[in-house]
């Protein structure tokens, strides 16, 4: 059981598929100046990339290696068309706020990814839930994003009003900032931040440290040509 | 005439950037922006490929898929629109491989120099991104050139100058959870909001 749970759960924190692994970003910062969307995005790639990922396994041993990803690319679209149509016929407004993204859910590397690394060797059920905590993981920092954006930037959550507006007569003065797209860059940058904080074996070794002064070099060692220029 | 086209490319490259105004082919580009040379290869990769693939889902979208596009076969009732994401995609996997045993054959060089990058664009949501677009502003097909080709120089651009500054960046000392992925966040986030200022530009 503890095995399936690992499988379930690695993805969300120590394995994340947009902190760690670089995939799947496009969508998340698009897609997330509302929270109403953005859980509309996450539900539309968790489903995605689960049964992607338990059909993908299903015909693992009778796919020819050399046209696989064409096979794989075929499932996924099907998915996504799939996934597409149902949403343009239940939820016409959402369907049209997210545009192409719903569409571009294809390319997206998360499904893509999973499907070469896991699907391709393991069996449909451990498959499926493998993309389901992909699936989640990428929900857990969009939905992060998505709720710092709502709530700095119009005052509410998914249109309840948490901060009283001034112009409802409250104190808080919508801050539309957040409500530009390049401040996902940034909101993503410090979640990274904040996540290798914790999880310490995430951070990457820089290519060129900054040698530390070291106490047998005197602490003001004579100007040279070089610090002359500096002052 | 020609201000058309020149409006859309200069509109593709500036206002509407792929990578920094809709984030698309993000993944790539963080991932290949360490170095300049590799940033460019992928670049000039992503412009040949736009260049051809959006004109031929053009092409496709009009002619086959569009609503009553088929009357020219006597069905004019017939919408195929829902089978255009797998189209597309099928297009741009076939143009991808076509283009790759194509430069192996007669232009070595350039195959040698883009090696890796050429297969990865089959899946860079900027392709597929940019024909989505192309159907949802409804180009015909002489715009569909000039935007696709500027879609791809905006593309090459962008991640060019963030590989510019990754380059310079690696000098620097920073906090140790911003290393590496965290500081190219911020950085892209910063660049974004440069290319933002393109936004109130009429042509």
């Amino acid at each position: 059981m503890s095995k399936y749970s690992e499988i379930l759960f690695r993805p969300v924190f120590k394995e994340n598929p947009i902190a760690l692994q670089m995939l799947g970003i496009c969508s998340a910062l698009a897609v997330t100046s509302k929270l109403y969307p953005t859980l509309i995005m996450c539900v539309a790639l968790t489903v995605t990339v689960s049964l992607s990922n338990f059909f993908i396994s299903m015909i693992r041993n009778i796919t020819p290696s050399n046209i696989r990803i064409i096979v794989q690319m075929t499932i996924i679209s099907s998915l996504v068309i799939l996934v597409d149509q149902a949403l343009k016929a239940y939820d016409y407004e959402t369907s049209k706020t997210l545009s192409v993204f719903v569409g571009l859910i294809i390319t997206n590397c998360i499904v893509m990814g999973r499907a070469e690394a896991f699907a391709m060797q393991n069996p449909p059920g451990v498959s499926f839930l493998d993309g389901f905590g992909n699936g989640l993981g990428y929900s857990v920092i969009l939905i992060v994003l998505g709720t710092i954006r709502e709530l700095f930037g119009t005052g509410t959550i998914l249109e309840y009003e948490i901060f009283p507006l001034v112009q409802n007569g409250g104190w808080y003065v919508p801050n539309n900032f957040f409500l530009l797209p390049p401040v996902s860059f940034i909101l993503i940058g410090l979640i990274i931040w904040a996540l290798r904080a914790w999880q310490k074996d995430q951070i990457e070794e820089p290519e060129f440290k900054m040698s530390q002064n070291s106490p047998e070099i005197v602490p003001n060692p004579p100007p040279t040509p070089s610090s002359k220029v500096a002052s | 005439m020609i201000e058309n086209y020149l409006n859309i490319f200069i509109n593709a490259i500036f206002i509407e950037n792929l990578a920094l105004s809709v984030f698309l082919g993000m993944c790539t580009f963080i991932a290949i922006s360490k170095k300049i040379e590799a940033a460019i290869g992928l670049g000039i990769a992503v412009i040949v490929v736009l260049a051809i693939t959006v004109p031929i889902n053009n092409l496709i979208y009009n002619y086959i898929l569009r609503d009553g596009a088929l009357a020219w076969a006597g069905l004019s009732d017939v919408d195929l629109s829902f089978v255009g994401l797998i189209s597309y995609i099928g297009v741009i996997a076939a143009c991808v491989q076509i283009l790759e045993m194509f430069l192996d054959k007669y232009v070595p060089v350039l195959y040698n120099a883009l090696g890796i990058f050429l297969p990865l664009i089959t899946v860079n949501c900027a392709i597929l991104g940019a024909s989505l677009f192309m159907v949802e502003k409804d180009l015909y097909f002489g715009e569909s050139v000039a935007y696709g080709l500027g879609a791809g120089v905006g593309w090459a651009l962008a991640i060019t100058i963030l590989a510019g500054i990754r380059e310079k960046l690696k000098y620097s000392d920073m906090p140790e959870g911003l290393q590496g992925l965290g500081s190219t966040f911020i950085i892209v986030g910063l660049m974004s909001f440069g290319f933002m200022s393109f936004g109130g530009i009429i042509l």
